[in-house]
């Protein structure tokens, strides 16, 4: 899909160059990720693809299509292009940003507006609410979820994202990471993620490219980038705690398929849940209303604790700990560690429980896996 | 001969000349400096730019009057010069402040734009002039303000205006037409102030509290 054959840039004044003879090939459908500490070449990699940035040397294809041959106009619009918040244009509402390409394209009005609502649904934001404010009137991470849709709205195959979490808090990266994999699944799109954060690089890409001083050092998957690490440089990037950031490798819903889930109800009787919490050896178990809606969760501690009879209502913890089945193990674990229990439910989007995962399962994998 | 020039029919007919000076001048400096900034704005131009904006630099450090007298000799009197030396001087805080829009305008928009596919046409109509227009709308500002003032000046080459008021006053020692000059002159500075000051801000509420 993107082949970068021997691809150098040398910026005017500069005698090093940026980027050195690179070789690249991002297929069709794949996340490649390009990390490395700052200057290492990476976003110029990136702009070079839509020619942001021109290469001094060496030849980009889309598509089998030389990228200079192309007109640099129509090929943009055909890329979607996520750069941090920033890149929102500040006197538009939400609607006109994410209308731009669309209307670049020169879409009809309605199809245009048919379109923000969608992708504005789709990542999450209700176009009611959102379509007529001002980017200064969201917060963080709305505005990059905004950055999001109005990449997408021509629906190009390929989408460039430079950073494109890079100013916001953990937890709501977590979350827009969630968001953003959960929407990849679903549109395959080719994607080139600029990152300098190596979490983020295991947690999001299908295949790692990392990068030092303008040139590529290891290509591979994340989870053999983790284990077979190619120089110190590389393991140094990585960083210690290995068997706790293969757990970034593998989503929840992955391990939770095989699972049986049973839930209780307010009403049931305490004597069923003591008996299915004990055959099961899970910690807890959780508790859902009529909608089969997660309300709470009853802890297997405090269940045998229990002398005289009692409610499920009344053992029954509220705001459990919770995440959402499209995040990963290691999302899970730090819930659990924030919360300091040791289970964690996971929910689909109905906020119905789909499983569970304790901390022992946990301790079990990263046992094997460095085993 | 107070009384005639303090006449209303007079006083009407010194204003509309003011007004008709610093109108024609300060449009024509809109249309001259607008397009000179975005051109000196673009990358290409980075060099003519600063060049450009010396020899403007310069010309606005000649007083107001010296240039009056220097162009009197060559356009003669009347209100073509006055016209043509409100328009010189109000050339610089315009284009400087087009100049300063522009490239302050923020580059990862800019850049998202341009990633995006906009060509360089339509980033510069629909991102960078509304975003630089309250900066521009600034300059104008002071421009047309300064111009209000400078007008006065413009009796010297005949071609009116409270100016007129101002330095018959002065010529015949009469207070109250000088005053009636001065108060004229800088009420109408006062109202093109408020009014270009009421744009500007209309401008700048788009957007507002912008944290980039």
């Amino acid at each position: 899909m993107i082949h970068l054959n021997g691809v150098t840039k040398i910026y005017k004044n500069n005698e090093s160059p940026a980027v050195d003879n690179l070789d690249l090939h991002i297929t069709r459908g794949e996340t490649c990720i390009l990390v490395g500490p700052s200057g290492c070449g990476k976003t110029t990699t990136m702009k070079m693809i839509n020619r942001l940035v021109t290469p001094t040397q060496g030849t980009i294809l889309i598509n089998g299509q030389d990228n200079r041959e192309m007109n640099p106009v129509e090929m943009r619009q055909n890329i979607g292009y996520v750069i941090q918040e920033i890149g929102l244009f500040p006197h538009m509402t939400i609607a006109d940003n994410v209308a731009t390409v669309p209307r670049e394209k020169k879409w009809p009005e309605k199809k245009i507006q048919t379109r923000v609502d969608e992708l504005l649904h789709l990542v999450g934001l209700d176009p009611a609410e959102y379509r007529n404010r001002k980017p200064a009137s969201l917060s963080g991470g709305q505005r990059q979820r905004v950055g999001v849709a109005r990449a997408l709205a021509a629906d190009p195959d390929i989408l460039l994202m430079d950073e494109p979490f890079g100013a916001v808090d953990p937890i709501t990266r977590t979350h827009l990471q969630n968001q953003f994999l959960r929407l990849q699944e679903e549109l395959k799109k080719t994607v080139v993620f600029v990152t300098h954060d190596i979490d983020e690089a295991i947690k999001m890409g299908d295949t790692i490219a990392v990068m030092r001083e303008g040139h590529l050092i290891q290509l591979d998957s994340p989870d053999q980038i983790l284990s077979e690490p190619k120089d110190d440089f590389v393991s140094a990037l990585i960083g210690g705690n290995r068997a706790i950031k293969r757990l970034n490798l593998v989503k929840t819903r992955e391990v939770i398929d095989n699972m049986p889930i049973q839930t209780l109800r307010t009403n049931s009787p305490v004597d069923t849940a003591r008996k299915l919490l004990i055959t099961s050896q899970l910690p807890a178990m959780p508790v859902v209303d009529e909608n089969n809606r997660l309300i709470g969760v009853v802890q297997k501690h405090i269940l045998s604790a229990l002398k005289e009879q009692a409610e499920i209502a009344d053992i029954m913890e509220k705001n459990g700990c919770v995440v959402d089945k499209g995040a990963t193990l290691g999302d899970a674990l730090s819930t659990m560690l924030n919360y300091g229990e040791r289970y964690v439910i996971i929910v689909d989007e109905n906020y119905s429980p789909c499983g569970i995962i304790s901390f022992t399962y946990l301790l079990e994998l990263m046992k094997n896996d460095v085993a | 001969m107070a009384a005639r020039l303090l006449s209303y029919e007079n006083i009407g007919l010194l204003t509309k000349q003011h007004i008709i000076m610093v109108l024609i001048s300060s449009i024509a400096a809109i249309l001259t400096a607008v397009p000179l900034g975005i051109l000196i704005s673009r990358e290409r131009f980075a060099r003519v730019g600063a060049i450009i904006e010396n020899i403007v630099n310069v010309a606005q450090t000649v007083p107001s009057i010296a240039i009056l007298a220097l162009f009197f000799t060559i356009l003669g009197l009347g209100f073509n010069t006055a016209v043509f030396a409100l328009w010189l001087y109000s050339l610089l805080p315009i284009l400087r402040n087009t100049y300063a829009g522009i490239t302050g305008v923020s580059k990862g928009v800019v850049e998202a734009a341009q990633g995006m596919g906009m060509p360089p046409l339509r980033i510069l109509t629909l991102i960078e002039l509304p975003l630089a227009s309250p900066v521009i709308i600034a300059g104008i500002r002071t421009a047309v303000v300064v111009n209000v003032g400078t007008a006065t000046l413009a009796t010297f080459v005949g071609a009116g205006g409270y100016g007129d008021l101002i330095v018959t006053g002065i010529a015949i020692q009469r207070l109250p037409l000088l005053l009636t000059g001065c108060i004229l002159s800088a009420l109408l500075a006062i109202i093109c102030d408020h009014i270009l000051a009421v744009v500007e801000k209309n401008r700048v509420v788009e957007y507002q509290e912008v944290k980039y």
